[in-house]
């Protein structure tokens, strides 16, 4: 069997570049609030295929279908339960398109958020039942040709053990971040460490796990280095929010710099994070200054006292970089810890 | 263990055994509460004074090591669906006695947004604390809320939303208020996680409230400055 394109990226490089947000992209070309993404597939096929070539020509390795809501119980929302199949296979058949013309290796990730409702015994949802919509949203994602399942957003532990066994039966390899979004914590109240122990126990463990969403991209750097700590062996992702949301001229507006994504991007990967990206409010253009900022090869670990960078596994050797720059000399470093 | 389950209810004093509430609130222990709140009925307690000495208190510790994380969503669901089996023996017995309502509240979550876990902590918490309200569930467009508080009559409007694709819809809703001159009729409270306080006044909300706790908090403080705001005028 042929390797996996994720695989085969991850054995190749140190680090790759995730895409940034599709829903804060998705408004800027138009849709409304509490309208599913999803149906855009079918309705606006060249928005989408806009959205991820976006992310392609801004140096993405791996770009994620719009599918977020994809299961039947958010799909049921809009009334669209029954089109389940429909609406992942497109988001995945648009990617594919995409990424086969991209001239490199792109990465299609069938994007898998959670079903929004609370497993049992807190709330109605069963494994079964969890696993059984997971698994009708991969069997089509894999249909359209995506190359990984990608879960994201999960909270709770119980859910990302139905979505690990929906990629089981549908024989795709998978990846799957939760969000930390409370005291450090995802809203269950699972830490970072939990989730790296929780990773290294699963039947199928995932080609990469970690943390996207959250609360702005500092503190999903935290998340990133629990991950580290706790000893994580399996490639960690960092897909941060560019800052804050704010409310500027009647839409939402994160308040992170293509700047200062670029620093965090560098941050996570000084962390230990392999697969770098953005969540919400990361547009191309923080994507561009992203990629620049990790192929310049910069580094803050001196500064973090993380020590040298240290390789985990084999890896190929890296590409020959200019010498980074340690010490960046412009006004917003002044708070950087000395 | 053994010796916990050595404690009998009914042989405690009212404190220990209000104590004791507390404690298995804060565990989530719905049959023990079940059991407790009849216990003080039986004594001769007034339902009033059992949802607020025994429930509310401990249900104010739930929310304030929530608040603090401490607690996380698990824990605090369990505690209040404790809270809610204490609450259903009580609600008809308060109704008959005339309690106190501090105010009334519409909540329910916006359009497009499925996720109601915060919004039923706040539901929860604010009957606790003596509101009455009225939860209208998910996926809510703006003429749900307006002919909820309308029939209702609400004094807050309460709104939820925990996806960042979601939450300017919550400006839609204060922008209809307004456009139907509504808007100064109600108190407009809104929460969920991507939510912050610059958000909330930026779509001209009256508060942000970062939990259920703090929803309750807010809440009182502007109902008595309402009240104040009448008696004045």
């Amino acid at each position: 069997m042929s390797q996996n394109a994720l695989a085969k990226l991850l054995s190749e490089n140190d680090w790759l570049m995730a895409d940034g947000a599709t829903g804060t992209t998705l408004f800027n070309m138009g849709l409304t609030s509490g309208d599913a993404p999803e149906m855009w597939n079918v309705e606006y096929p060249d928005r989408i295929r806009a959205l991820y070539k976006g992310a392609v020509d801004a140096g993405s390795d791996i770009f994620l279908t719009n599918s977020f809501g994809g299961t039947a119980s958010r799909l049921k929302l809009h009334d669209a339960q029954d089109r389940v199949g429909e609406l992942n296979r497109i988001a995945a058949e648009l990617g594919r398109e995409i990424a086969d013309k991209a001239g490199r290796t792109v990465v299609v990730a069938g994007s898998m958020g959670p079903t929004g409702e609370i497993m049992q015994p807190m709330g109605p949802l069963s494994y079964e039942g969890a696993v059984e919509m997971f698994h009708e949203q991969a069997e089509a994602l894999k249909e359209g040709g995506a190359d990984v399942l990608w879960v994201e957003t999960i909270s709770a532990p119980e859910e990302y053990k139905a979505a690990a066994r929906a990629a089981e039966l549908a024989d795709m390899p998978w990846c799957g971040t939760m969000s930390f979004d409370t005291a450090g914590r995802t809203m269950m109240g699972v830490t970072s460490a939990a989730m790296a122990k929780l990773v290294e126990t699963l039947p199928n463990p995932p080609l990469g796990f970690g943390a996207n969403c959250g609360v702005g991209a500092s503190d999903l750097l935290r998340t990133v280095l629990g991950f580290t700590t706790a000893g994580a062996t399996i490639p960690t992702i960092a897909k941060g929010n560019a800052g804050i949301p704010k409310y500027v001229h009647g839409h939402i507006h994160y308040d992170g710099t293509p700047e200062l994504m670029a620093d965090y991007a560098v941050l996570a990967r000084d962390c230990g994070a392999t697969i770098i990206g953005g969540c919400c409010g990361t547009t191309t253009e923080h994507l561009r200054s992203m990629r620049e900022a990790l192929e310049r090869g910069g580094t803050w670990r001196l500064f973090l006292g993380l020590g040298r960078h240290r390789r985990q596994g084999p890896r190929a050797p890296r590409k020959a970089r200019p010498p980074p720059e340690l010490i960046p000399a412009t006004d917003r470093y002044i708070d950087a810890p000395s | 263990m053994a010796d916990e389950d050595d404690i009998i209810l009914s042989e405690l004093e009212d404190d220990d055994l209000v104590a004791q509430m507390m404690d298995d609130l804060y565990d989530g222990l719905a049959d023990e509460i079940v059991e407790g709140t009849n216990i003080l009925l039986e004594r001769g307690w007034a339902p009033y004074r059992v949802l607020t000495e025994a429930l509310v208190a401990g249900m104010t510790i739930v929310g304030h090591d929530f608040r603090d994380g401490i607690l996380f969503v698990p824990e605090v669901l369990l505690a209040a669906n404790a809270m809610k089996s204490g609450m259903a023996i009580l609600k008809p017995l308060l109704a008959e006695t005339g309690a106190p309502t501090i105010g009334k509240m519409v909540i329910g979550t916006v359009k497009g947004d499925i996720h109601d876990i915060g919004q039923n902590l706040v539901t929860m918490m604010m009957e606790g604390a003596g509101f009455e309200v009225k939860n209208i569930g998910i996926n809510n467009p703006v003429e749900n809320y307006i002919t909820a508080c309308d029939e209702f009559d609400a004094d807050i409007l309460g709104m939820s939303a925990l996806l960042t694709t979601t939450m300017p819809y919550m400006k839609i809703v204060i922008d209809q208020l307004v456009a139907e001159g509504l808007r100064d009729k109600y108190i407009v409270l809104v929460g969920g996680a991507p939510l912050n306080e610059e958000f909330g006044k930026a779509i001209g909300a009256d508060a942000y409230c970062r939990d259920a706790a703090v929803a309750v908090e807010t809440a009182k403080t502007f109902m008595a400055r309402k009240h104040n705001q009448r008696a004045g005028a």
